[in-house]
């Protein structure tokens, strides 16, 4: 039990030599390898989640061994409150994109090898503890992703996966300088992120405010941030279904857990100082602008892109205020976006599948012979609206509450989007699912049980969650708290406040 | 120690052997009529090199009276040498082009080169460096234009040889200068005579260095004498191409270092470097950086011939390489070493790439590569695409720990403009890396591009420097540590 990270992150590499070496032709083989290499990371993780200690804000489970030494690199790896939440999360999305991905028939092998290695990259991620080991990692996600869109992706495919690679691959060069500069400008010469932000203090607040700025931009790329989204849209209209629901599942959180792991845990006193123009600002612009997108859109893909933009805009709010509630309700929100519009992108690729197209106007009157289809995408779109009863509506909630300490006007717009969202949403379902029916569709089967068993789980959550959100909250409390206090606290913040 | 030249020649064994295995190949063509015995001797013999070389160890010694240096840094780049010697032996006895050539005069000129080059890496006096940089370049017009019926080959080496004429005619002034101001050819004295002049001589000196610095620029193939690259690449064979990119640009680093560091500036404290004489050629060396690796990176978008694509890129790379020479400190120069490792192994790797394309569909136009990994082809599409990465700088590549190094001794030398610009070069480099990758899996055969075969002799190098370029990649500490024990000077006893 003493490498259950490692093993967690690992597996699926196991997977993955294990698809390459089966037969080409095999396909159920290797999807069902792919299963079965998922599967330990649903166990690891739950493992994980009983025996997770919520009430300290120390690094748990960590293992240590050293990489290069001459430079003083480690392969050091661990969970606090917030990794622990996202590698739940990871594994479950895991999970079920490899079944959301048993209807690709072309180059079988290739696709699930790229889906294994991409898991790796993810969740490797979100359990690093040495700044170069989780550069690593950040970077090796996007070999497969570009393959993934490239190759398995819609018409406009060669143009979406260069878009993001280049996008990202600027933000990744952004955060390997600043990176360089932390380990050269601190008096301990080291990558390991805990002693990093030990060491807080040591750094010039105009090296702070550079480096800030810098790895803001690399993260907000990924997050994506106004006006760093462009890539979006593109990538997740042309990306297969499970990439879709990965991307905006769990690579979307990568930026936001990025910015709370570097930005506030190693500079603090410049988190303080440039949290609410480049978090809250931005954030406000992402919630407003991101509904007005989506409402304009006729592709029904590309409108639960743009609301991915908007609701992530609810995190980055969250986390400007630097509130207990503003924090926990915005890392809640990165676990519950993550599981709704991983749905949302599930129900967009069943009707995909069935009339390959996703034209809004298109469609008419599903409802009344894809009941359990219809029923499904109401529960998802009533949780995407934040409806109490669902788990969205926490998250925002909290977000808000947290907001408001911060900036009222930024609370009462980001609070407005609420009315953009639900007007979407809702013009959206009555455009696809009610309405007369036509014709043209009326012999589509419903849900299968595949289907069923990817969305199901994730409704479940969804519903537990907004009854229960101390389930995941719990986890996240006590070091968030932690690190509020630590940016609070900061040397320079005093000044900050002041202004 | 300074020893005679009786005395020197125990240390010389290596390249004794390669003067010898010249006339043994010529000999030998005479006398046998295998197409392949030439390239068989001259493979054996590079072997035995790299064992004598490895074997011979750091004498820390001048040989010949000075004319020569024997330390840890020359060690250093004869290996590297060496390694890039055998791999454009084995890519020779692989290709197709070069099947169709005298062999024998072939193996002898490139083994000559191969001299040329241990000569470069080891001078320690113009005149030598002077010598050994002509007998590179001499050697290198031939091989370019060696495909006697291939006007483009003929054409590159005219080319090559009129740039190469006019830059080393430009050098040799440039050593005129220096001989009138330092009184010496040798670079200990040089070093000597700068320390006491003062900045009296500096205008002098810079006019001299800018001079000297055709020749030795020309040879890494750094703006603005790059000119020459793009046609040569193009036009040579490929294992000639792949020789000039890694073996003849490493050599050229290993000079352009050895002068501009231990002959005319002074080790400072912490491993940081100070010019002589108040001469500022780092800030000169530092716009040429920059504007090398810009340009060879716009350039490189824009072409649809592979072999063209790869010559851009390594003027960008060689661009990348000088960030390491231009932050005057230990670890630059250490970054440099490392990263002109990490380059020959993926560059090496490119070539042989095409090559295999090359063999088998005659073609070496972007074109020839539509589908490749749709048809037959998906070990080489792989294995180029790693490399390609590599150049790239994306981790689990030996290319990113390279570029990783560099831009660790750029932030601690605070150059951030010098780090800026090389982030957004990184970033354009990738687009043009990407599209042969891209037309590899992402787009479909047309049916036209012709099979590819798979060929175990050059399969089986291709997967040594694929492992090598991933292995490297996730474990480079011996690596590193190497180059830092490589990275010493014998300026004279202590």
């Amino acid at each position: 039990m003493d490498h259950l990270l490692t093993i967690i992150t690992f597996v699926p590499i196991v997977g993955m030599v294990l698809i390459l070496l089966s037969p080409k032709d095999q396909h159920n083989l290797i999807r069902w390898i792919a299963a079965a290499a998922t599967l330990p990371q649903i166990l690891i993780a739950i493992y994980l989640y009983a025996n997770f200690d919520t009430a300290t804000t120390a690094i748990q489970f960590a293992e240590k061994y050293p990489w290069v030494p001459s430079y003083h690199i480690n392969y050091f790896i661990g969970v606090d409150g917030v990794s622990i939440s996202m590698v739940l999360l990871t594994a479950l999305i895991c999970f079920i994109s490899v079944f959301a991905s048993f209807g690709i028939e072309k180059g079988v092998k290739g696709y699930f090898a790229l889906l294994m290695m991409l898991d790796t990259g993810m969740m490797g991620v979100f359990v690093a503890l040495d700044f170069f080991l989780f550069y690593i990692f950040w970077e090796v996600m996007l070999l497969p992703m570009y393959f993934l869109i490239g190759i398995w992706g819609g018409p406009r495919r060669e143009y979406a996966a260069i878009k993001f690679f280049l996008y990202t691959l600027l933000g990744s060069v952004l955060i390997l300088l600043a990176m360089l500069g932390l380990y050269y400008y601190n008096p301990t010469r080291t990558f390991d992120m805990t002693q990093l932000a030990a060491n807080a203090s040591s750094y010039s607040m105009t090296f702070q405010r550079i480096a800030w700025i810098a790895l803001f931009i690399g993260f907000a790329i990924k997050i994506p941030a106004f006006p760093f989204h462009t890539w979006l849209p593109d990538a997740h209209v042309e990306a297969p279904t499970a990439i879709s629901v990965i991307l905006a599942g769990v690579l979307l959180k990568m930026g936001t857990y990025g910015i709370l792991r570097v930005n506030f845990g190693i500079l603090p006193a410049a988190s303080h100082e440039l949290a609410w123009i480049f978090l809250g600002l931005v954030g406000t612009i992402n919630i407003v602008y991101g509904a007005l997108c989506a409402m304009a859109q006729t592709d029904y893909k590309k409108l639960i892109a743009y609301s991915s933009v908007s609701h992530m805009g609810y995190v980055m709010l969250g986390l400007a205020g630097f509130t207990a509630a503003g924090i926990n309700g915005a890392v809640l929100q990165m676990f519950n976006h993550g599981t709704i519009t991983a749905m949302l992108f599930l129900l967009v690729g069943v009707i995909y599948d069935r009339a390959h197209h996703r034209e809004i106007n298109g469609f008419g009157g599903l409802a009344s012979h894809m009941p359990l289809y219809a029923g499904m995408t109401g529960l998802a779109f009533f949780a995407a609206m934040g409806l109490p009863g669902m788990s969205a509506f926490i998250s925002e909630v909290l977000v808000l509450i947290g907001a408001w300490q911060l900036h009222p006007l930024m609370t009462v717009f980001g609070a407005s989007a609420a009315i953009l969202t639900a007007g979407y949403m809702l013009w959206t379902y009555q455009r696809i699912y009610l309405g007369p029916v036509n014709d043209k569709y009326v012999g589509f089967s419903d849900l299968s049980a595949r289907e069923l068993f990817t969305l199901v789980p994730l409704a479940v959550i969804v519903l537990i969650l907004g009854v229960y959100p101390h389930a995941v909250l719990s986890l996240l409390n006590a070091s968030l708290v932690h690190l509020n206090q630590v940016v609070l606290s900061a040397p320079g913040a005093a000044v900050a406040l002041a202004h | 120690m300074e020893l005679n030249n009786v005395a020197s020649l125990a240390y010389f064994a290596p390249e004794l052997l390669l003067s010898g295995t010249v006339a043994v190949v010529l000999l030998l063509d005479l006398v046998s009529d295998s197409p392949t015995a030439a390239g068989i001797v001259a493979m054996a013999a590079s072997l035995v090199t790299f064992v004598l070389v490895a074997a011979g160890g750091v004498a820390n010694a001048w040989l010949f009276n000075g004319m020569i240096v024997f330390d840890s840094f020359a060690f250093f780049f004869r290996l590297l040498i060496t390694l890039a010697t055998i791999v454009a032996i084995w890519m020779s006895l692989g290709s197709r082009e070069v099947k169709r050539c005298d062999q024998g005069e072939y193996y002898a000129v490139l083994i000559a080169a191969s001299l040329g080059m241990f000569l470069m890496a080891e001078a320690n006096n113009l005149l030598m460096a002077y010598l050994s940089l002509e007998l590179v370049s001499l050697t290198s017009y031939i091989l370019t234009g060696f495909l006697k019926h291939n006007r483009r080959s003929q054409e590159a080496a005219l080319k090559y040889l009129i740039y190469g004429g006019v830059a080393s005619g430009t050098m040799i002034y440039g050593m005129s200068w220096i001989f009138g101001i330092a009184g010496s050819l040798n670079f200990g004295m040089i070093n000597g005579a700068l320390t006491h002049s003062g900045t009296g001589a500096s205008l002098g000196v810079f006019i001299a260095l800018v001079l000297i610095l055709a020749g030795m620029g020309y040879k890494v193939a750094s703006v603005p004498f790059h000119m020459w690259a793009p046609d040569v690449y193009t036009g040579a064979p490929i294992p000639i191409t792949t020789f000039l990119a890694v073996g003849s640009k490493a050599a050229g680093f290993a000079l352009l270092t050895r002068f501009f560091y231990p002959a005319i500036s002074r080790l400072a404290a912490n491993g940081s470097w100070q010019a002589l004489a108040g001469v500022d050629w780092p800030q000169l060396l530092l716009i040429i950086c920059m504007i090398t690796m810009t340009l060879g990176n716009l350039a490189a978008l824009q072409q649809t011939n592979m072999k063209r694509l790869l010559a851009y890129s390594s003027i960008a790379q060689a661009g990348y390489a000088l960030m390491g020479f231009v932050v005057l400190s230990n670890d630059g120069i250490r970054a440099m070493m490392f990263y002109l490792i990490a380059y020959y192994v993926m560059d090496a790797g490119a070539f042989l790439v095409v090559m295999i394309i090359a063999n088998a569909t005659g073609r070496e136009d972007l074109d020839a590569y539509r589908g490749l990994a749709w048809r037959g082809g998906l070990v080489p599409a792989v294995a180029l695409a790693i490399f390609l990465f590599s150049l790239t700088g994306i981790p689990l590549t030996v290319g990113f720990i390279g570029k990783f190094y560099l831009f660790a001794a750029v932030i601690r030398g605070q150059f951030y403009i010098l780090a800026v610009v090389g982030i957004i070069n990184s970033v354009i480099s990738l687009y043009y890396y990407l599209r042969p990758i891209r037309t590899m899996f992402l787009d479909q055969p047309n049916g036209d591009e012709g099979e590819v075969t798979a060929e175990a002799w050059n399969y089986g190098l291709m997967g040594v420097l694929a492992a090598a370029t991933i292995v490297l990649g996730l474990y480079w500490g011996p690596l590193i540590a190497f180059a830092d024990r490589s990275l010493k000077f014998f300026t004279g006893p202590t």
